[in-house]
């Protein structure tokens, strides 16, 4: 047995010389254990407006940025895409035998898709978002995964309060395409009668008896309360914990680096100095940003190293310190200049510009790591309210791929220039950016694409297992006016009603970000 | 406009602090685990031999583990050491006057300490294990948690299935000091009538008549879950543990890479492959495991070359995590203790002073470990055959989590090369067997020396550094 092992230049992975087939046998991962090997189908359960294409939306956009690729198979877009113009309630009336022909095809055609995702397409979570309130339509949804072995864990939403099901219907459902034509008041008593078409039919899960043998999560009054059976495997519990934490409570996220360092206006990157006067200015001026917020109890996070620390320290605020925070660990680079690194480690320089993403420094970190690292951070982001986080480049550039969507290639590349707050509102399925200088000049620490990295990954280069993936598009779009194609790179969050009404939101955090 | 406070950076864990007048200023809070402000108590609720009191060391191990102050308050023992002799279930049954008023002195004897440890010896969570199976007395726990500002969490094992709970009698009840006098039958019998005695009034958590408590209730050892109105960070970590905890049999074996070429040289940290006795040692590993005969074992290592060489030798998959690499001696990689003691001797001396919080400059503590490695444990929990290849400081910490050790004594457990840790949960606690491969090794342990002092004569610095090239 040689034991003889060789370091992969570009993710400094220890793997065997003799040319065994690498990837079945051997996964690497910085922490999570080993996906599980059968596919799994998530079916939402529920009737309309209970956050089933919130929730759906939300966990395919966590799952995609811990690195497991997942996508959303939404019947109602299927319908809108057979069904051109919607009429009215009266389409979903159990008495319409025309309509609950096109309905159990559209369900049959988003399964065919689900079958593609998870069978040819590298998916390995499919989210399968309709009501399926009917034992009989979960019985067909069993029954296919049976036939394909793909595990199958369901999320049911159950919610009688009439205030949170008419506050849904406005956040999203008024501007569904299906009422563009609609006023409020006509779209608003539209969706009423057509939950009451669901409610009769509605057969709730029943783990107690009928369901005591499915692995499910009922989440009972927008997450005071959940029922939990049958957890199978590792996904299957991280997808529980995380819907455990995720609330909709209004509130804000702010996102900045610390002020400029004697590093930055020195061009070296890492270590762990002090601010420049600049710097000092920024936080001087972040504080007078914050009092005009007037934020209810805002949390502020830094991380250990000194400079968030002394931004954080002129806000006269109580702040915690997180470790996991720190910037990106460059390893045998660190406080070099990139003219040094491109002098001293030819080879590194050129092989973080073929993927940044991947790339880890020598004793050092990637940015596939920093994922790992700052997943605690996420979750509880998730769980709290009104946060100012105070980090890094590369640590903010991994946050903001998280709540914007963005995938691994794009993710090293996001703008997060110096002296400039991101403020995250969550909003309908998504999150409104809004960009904010605060007009104390810094040096630009912003690296472009190099013309090398411009044309694409080396095929050859192997891959770790934990990959974030922008949630793909969804199989059937509505229909796209032209509104949308102009933003549709930042907007596959953002309802479609929205820019409509707001125009100059998407084009500034397109603009901030690309 | 005035300018940031100044910084100065704590020598020992390498904090920064704002400091005034010289003197550091306890402004900022380093997160080492989110905590609660108010203290947690936690009340147990169920009937007997329904893993009540399994449930609460193993949850009050895990917190203390991950830096959360928890302990647990058995109403049983208060009991047992007010009642010197345990006689029938006679004890408990319902209309047993004198029996209740012992039961109820002890509930409260029990949560007079409670109050001692949550609001005067810095706990932070308190496990209080009892049956509690009455709403009256939940209500009165409830009003003490609320009276003294704690946050109130039940955790509510229900089970039905006969042979559960055969099991566990047979498990931890024919042990106890209540039957040492007594056969095996005798005890089950009483035991039997014991948990007869309670049924009658138990009054399960409603999800009507309790739906403003907040609580969880495991059905069936863990089948199923009813999580109730989570209040804070540290309910949801409760919950998520005990959502992945099991009781299936099992072992977890731990070990480190064969022997190094640093190791022989007595240096630190860094990344080279085995030395010919720690390839000795890998063939011998994959005799052992395979002499073991165990059911899918999971084969986990670090990403330094040195267990992966190690693991190599098993011909068997395994999987690679990034957290399971050795403490970042940031500076000092790679150097002997000599070197240290040379070039770092304030930082040598720290660390021997406060090894768990010590912070190498540019590295890691041991405290920085267990918080890496809290997502291992939680996997840990998940799986069941499992060996781990990992590292001394790595392996350090993760024994202190199965074998309850406290912060000052994990960094000082004893790890040696070519020794496999067997661990196989037992009871309420863990079976150790310890296992030498016979392949010779450097020992790579240096005890804690007499003289801490910064001042101290290099000679006492290194008087416990094992020998080596």
């Amino acid at each position: 047995m040689p034991m003889e092992l060789t370091q992969s230049r570009m993710q400094k992975i220890w793997i065997p010389i003799d040319h065994r087939p690498s990837l079945p046998r051997r996964r690497y991962r910085a922490c999570g254990p080993q996906l599980t090997n059968s596919p799994t189908v998530i079916v939402m359960v529920g009737l309309p407006a209970r956050g089933k294409t919130y929730m759906s939306k939300k966990l395919t956009r966590y799952l995609n940025w811990i690195g497991v690729p997942t996508k959303v198979f939404n019947v109602g877009e299927y319908r809108r895409e057979v069904v051109k113009e919607f009429s009215s309630y009266s389409f979903f009336h159990p008495d319409n035998e025309e309509a609950m022909k096109v309905r159990k095809q559209c369900a049959l055609a988003a399964l065919r898709d689900v079958q593609l995702y998870l069978k040819e397409e590298g998916g390995q979570i499919a989210v399968f978002d309709a009501t399926n309130t009917t034992k009989e339509r979960r019985d067909m949804v069993l029954d296919f995964a049976k036939e394909n072995d793909f595990k199958v864990f369901f999320i049911e939403s159950v919610c009688d309060d009439p205030s949170v099901v008419a506050s849904n219907i406005m956040e999203v459902k008024l501007s569904s395409p299906d009422y563009r034509d609609c006023s409020s008041a006509e779209a608003m008593e539209d969706f009423m009668k057509r939950i009451d078409c669901y409610q009769v039919n509605y057969q709730p899960l029943d783990p107690d008896n009928h369901d005591r043998d499915l692995s499910l999560i009922k989440v009972l009054d927008v997450g005071r309360r959940f029922l939990v059976n049958r957890v199978q495997d590792y996904i299957q519990s991280r997808i529980v914990y995380y819907l455990m934490n995720i609330h909709v409570q209004p509130r804000t996220i702010y996102l900045c680096r610390h002020g400029e360092s004697e590093y930055n206006v020195l061009g070296r990157i890492g270590g762990d100095s002090g601010l420049s006067i600049r710097g000092k200015k920024f936080s001087v001026a972040l504080c007078k940003f914050l009092e005009e917020q007037n934020l209810k109890d805002l949390k502020i996070w830094t991380s250990q190293l000194k400079r968030t620390i002394q931004t954080a320290e002129a806000l006269k605020l109580p702040y915690e310190q997180w470790k996991a925070l720190n910037e990106i660990d460059a390893g045998v680079c660190e406080e070099m200049t990139y003219e040094e690194i491109k002098e001293t480690y030819p080879e590194e320089y050129a092989l973080r510009d073929q993927d940044k993403y991947y790339y880890r420094y020598p004793t050092g970190e990637s940015y596939q790591d920093l994922v790992q690292r700052l997943e605690p951070v996420i979750m509880e982001l998730e769980r709290q309210e009104n946060v100012l986080v105070i980090c890094h480049q590369a640590v903010m550039r991994c946050l903001l791929a998280y709540f914007l969507d963005k995938s691994a290639d794009e993710m090293p590349y996001l703008k997060c220039p110096l002296h400039t707050v991101l403020k995250l509102t969550p909003v309908a399925y998504g999150c409104r950016v809004e960009s904010i200088y605060l007009n104390v000049e810094a040096v630009n620490t912003h690296r472009e694409r190099s013309e090398e990295a411009k044309k694409g990954p080396n095929p050859l280069m192997r891959r770790n297992s934990v990959t974030p993936l922008a949630s793909p598009e969804p199989t059937k779009k509505p229909r796209i006016n032209s509104f949308e194609e102009h933003t549709a790179s930042t907007s596959t969050s953002l309802p479609s009603c929205l820019p409509r009404e707001v125009p100059t939101q998407p084009l500034l955090g397109k603009a901030c970000l690309t | 406009m005035a300018s940031p406070r100044e910084l100065t950076q704590n020598p020992l864990k390498k904090i920064w602090m704002p400091y005034s007048n010289g003197r550091p200023a306890q402004h900022a809070c380093p997160r080492g685990v989110c905590v609660t402000n108010c203290p947690t108590l936690i009340v147990m609720v169920g009937l007997p031999a329904r893993g009540k009191t399994y449930i609460s060391k193993k949850l009050t191990r895990y917190l203390n583990w991950i830096g959360v102050p928890t302990r647990e308050f058995n109403v049983g023992q208060y009991r047992r050491d007010l009642v010197k002799t345990y006689r029938s279930f006679e004890f408990f049954l319902p209309d047993n006057e004198e029996g209740l008023k012992i039961r109820k002195q002890c509930a409260e004897a029990a949560l007079r300490d409670v109050r001692r440890f949550l609001s005067e010896e810095g706990g932070h969570v308190a496990v209080f294990d009892a049956t509690n199976t009455t709403r009256e007395r939940r209500e009165t726990i409830f009003k003490f948690g609320e009276e003294n500002g704690y946050k109130t969490f039940f955790v509510e094992s229900v089970c039905v299935d006969p042979d559960v709970i055969a099991a566990n009698i047979v498990q931890v009840k024919l042990g106890s000091p209540d039957y040492i006098d007594c056969g095996n039958d005798e005890a089950t019998e009483d035991f039997m009538n014991r948990i007869e005695c309670y049924k009658n009034s138990y009054e399960t958590l409603d999800e009507n008549l309790d739906k403003d408590l907040s609580y969880i209730k495991i059905m069936d050892v863990g089948r199923s879950y009813l999580v109730n109105r989570v209040m804070d960070h540290i309910q949801s970590r409760i919950v998520y543990y005990l959502m992945n905890i099991h009781v299936t049999p099992r072992s977890i074996y731990l070990c480190r890479h064969g022997e190094s070429e640093l190791n022989l040289k007595g240096r630190i940290g860094g990344d080279t492959g085995l030395s010919p006795r720690g390839k000795e040692f890998a063939k011998s590993l994959a005799q052992f495991i395979n002499d073991q005969n165990i059911k899918d074992l999971k084969v986990w290592t670090s990403q330094m070359k040195r267990t992966i060489q190690t693991a190599e030798a098993l011909g068997v998959p395994y999987e690679q995590w990034k957290v399971l690499n050795e403490i970042d001696a940031g500076v000092c990689e790679e150097m002997t203790y000599e070197e240290i003691q040379e070039h770092h001797p304030l930082e040598f001396a720290l660390r021997d002073q406060d090894k768990y919080r010590y912070r190498y400059p540019k590295g890691e503590s041991y405290e920085d470990l267990v918080q890496r490695l809290e997502p291992v444990i939680m996997e840990l929990e998940r799986q069941e055959n499992v060996l781990v290849i990992c590292h001394q400081a790595v392996m350090r910490c993760l024994l202190a989590y199965f074998l309850d050790k406290t912060a000052e004594q994990l960094p000082y457990l004893k790890c040696p090369l070519h020794t496999v840790l067997k661990l196989t949960p037992v009871a309420y606690g863990c079976k150790l067997e310890s296992i030498f491969l016979n392949v010779e090794a450097v020992n790579t342990h240096r005890d804690r020396p007499e003289n801490v002092d910064i001042s101290r004569p290099p000679e006492e610095a290194l008087v416990t550094v094992p020998a080596h090239q």
